[in-house]
């Protein structure tokens, strides 16, 4: 093994990577959010007393949570053109990711909302809370505590999977470094350095989630 | 699309079984290791696990393909592009069952181990015989789960240039420029797949849930 590692190329393209990063986290805070309202607008379907809407909520989560992200991001790229809507590639990845996400919001939502007895609904409006106090106290703020964990690990997952919107070339870190090693042929190097660089981001945003959680979710359960 | 470009899709799913097959496999002799290691008493073991873990968890699938794929090749390897596939999926599928199942070991009641090591087993009886099988029926769901993951994550190997279902499908929709039909085909054979696993996760969540009432 005669092989020396060079950096440099990636020394060279730092600004560029960093500005990647940038992208890559523009496109999974956007994903998040259409994530989100996907989810929120889902569950009401999926909770709905319309039959049709139920199912149609069903069938959506499980095709794309059996399905590999890579083939919904190609077919969406493909499709969408056809529906009329042409976009650039990175807001492409942004429907794509908040439908793929959504999909895990729906199930994840649910859950929380589920987790809320009625008897707790009961017993706030006993007590004398208004109706708004009642949802904001009782039913938004223990649901969302119930699902933060598991909201917050799918978003990170959701985040990593930016990566793959490198495929129809949106603007994210991969795709910089695909660029960077195209150019310099220093595979390893780049992608070795950019690994870290995800590490990184993935570790600052579970930070984040956590002093989120640590500042508005404090207070004693019993 | 023909019969022919059918044919291709097939021969493209056979390398994705493939892949899921070796990956999970290997992924679970890998995974044991991990979280025995990550639950062991012997600290260098469990600092150097979490670590692994950590870092697998906190980066993409296809940056972790990409250096396995480019660090084997410089340090002198000179492999099949599945083969390397191969290795990177076991080391994330490793990763990844190691905390599932770190999860479930940690599952188990306080008092079997007591109870075990009262009984003067030794470790290895007291895991395999005692620990192990409770672990793994508590952990089943997720373990499933994981595999859908899996199987999933292998169309990654198509960015890679491994032709495997998803990159057969985009070398067909090349060809005959339908890539809605061809996509929607592909997906349906992934969902053929991962669906029948899901369910079967499900179910069993459901009996576990019931059983622990």
């Amino acid at each position: 093994m005669n092989y020396q590692l060079d950096f440099t190329p990636v020394i060279d393209g730092l600004p560029n990577l960093l500005l990647g990063c940038l992208g890559t986290f523009l496109l999974a805070v956007c994903g998040m959010l259409l994530a989100i309202v996907i989810g929120i607008g889902g569950v009401i379907l999926r909770t709905s007393k319309i039959k049709a809407a139920r199912w149609a909520m069903i069938g959506f989560v499980e095709l794309i949570r059996n399905t590999p992200f890579l083939v919904q991001i190609f077919f969406l790229y493909f499709a969408l053109p056809l529906a009329g809507l042409r976009l650039d590639p990175t807001p492409t990845a942004i429907i794509a990711l908040g439908i793929n996400g959504g999909a895990y919001a729906i199930e994840i939502i649910r859950g929380g909302v589920q987790s809320i007895s009625k008897g707790q609904i009961e017993a706030g409006l006993a007590l004398g809370l208004h109706r708004a106090q009642v949802f904001r106290f009782i039913v938004l703020k223990p649901a969302l505590r119930a699902i933060f964990p598991s909201l917050t690990s799918q978003f990170v997952l959701l985040t990593l999977s930016t990566s793959i919107a490198s495929a129809i070339s949106a603007y994210e870190l991969t795709s910089v470094s695909q660029r960077i090693e195209s150019e310099s042929f220093r595979s390893f190097e780049v992608y070795f350095t950019v690994t870290a660089f995800y590490l990184v981001i993935s570790w600052l945003m579970m930070r984040l989630f956590g002093l989120f959680s640590s500042r508005y979710f404090a207070y004693p359960v019993k | 699309m023909g019969k022919d470009e059918f044919v291709f899709l097939l021969v493209g799913l056979k390398w994705t079984v493939v892949l899921s097959a070796v990956g999970f496999v290997c992924g679970c002799l890998g995974g044991l290791a991990v979280a025995l290691a990550r639950t062991s008493d012997i600290k260098v073991l469990n600092k150097a696990t979490a670590a692994y873990i950590g870092v697998f968890q906190g980066t993409p699938l296809l940056m972790q393909l990409f250096v396995v794929y480019y660090g084997l090749a410089l340090v002198g390897f000179k492999i099949d592009a599945w083969i390397a596939v191969a290795i990177g999926l076991t080391l994330h599928a490793s990763a990844y069952l190691g905390e599932i199942w770190r999860g479930s070991i940690e599952a188990v009641p306080r008092g079997q181990t007591e109870a075990a090591k009262a009984l003067s087993l030794k470790y290895a009886s007291r895991m395999r015989d005692v620990i192990l099988p409770q672990a793994l029926r508590i952990s089943l769901p997720a373990t499933i789960g994981f595999l859908v993951q899996l199987i999933k994550g292998t169309s990654l190997a198509s960015i890679v240039g491994f032709t495997e279902l998803t990159r057969a499908g985009n070398m067909i929709s090349n060809q005959i420029f339908q890539p809605l039909t061809v996509f929607a085909i592909v997906g349906l054979l992934y969902f053929l797949m991962c669906c029948p696993l899901t369910i079967f996760g499900a179910h069993l969540e459901r009996r576990f849930a019931a059983s622990t009432r």
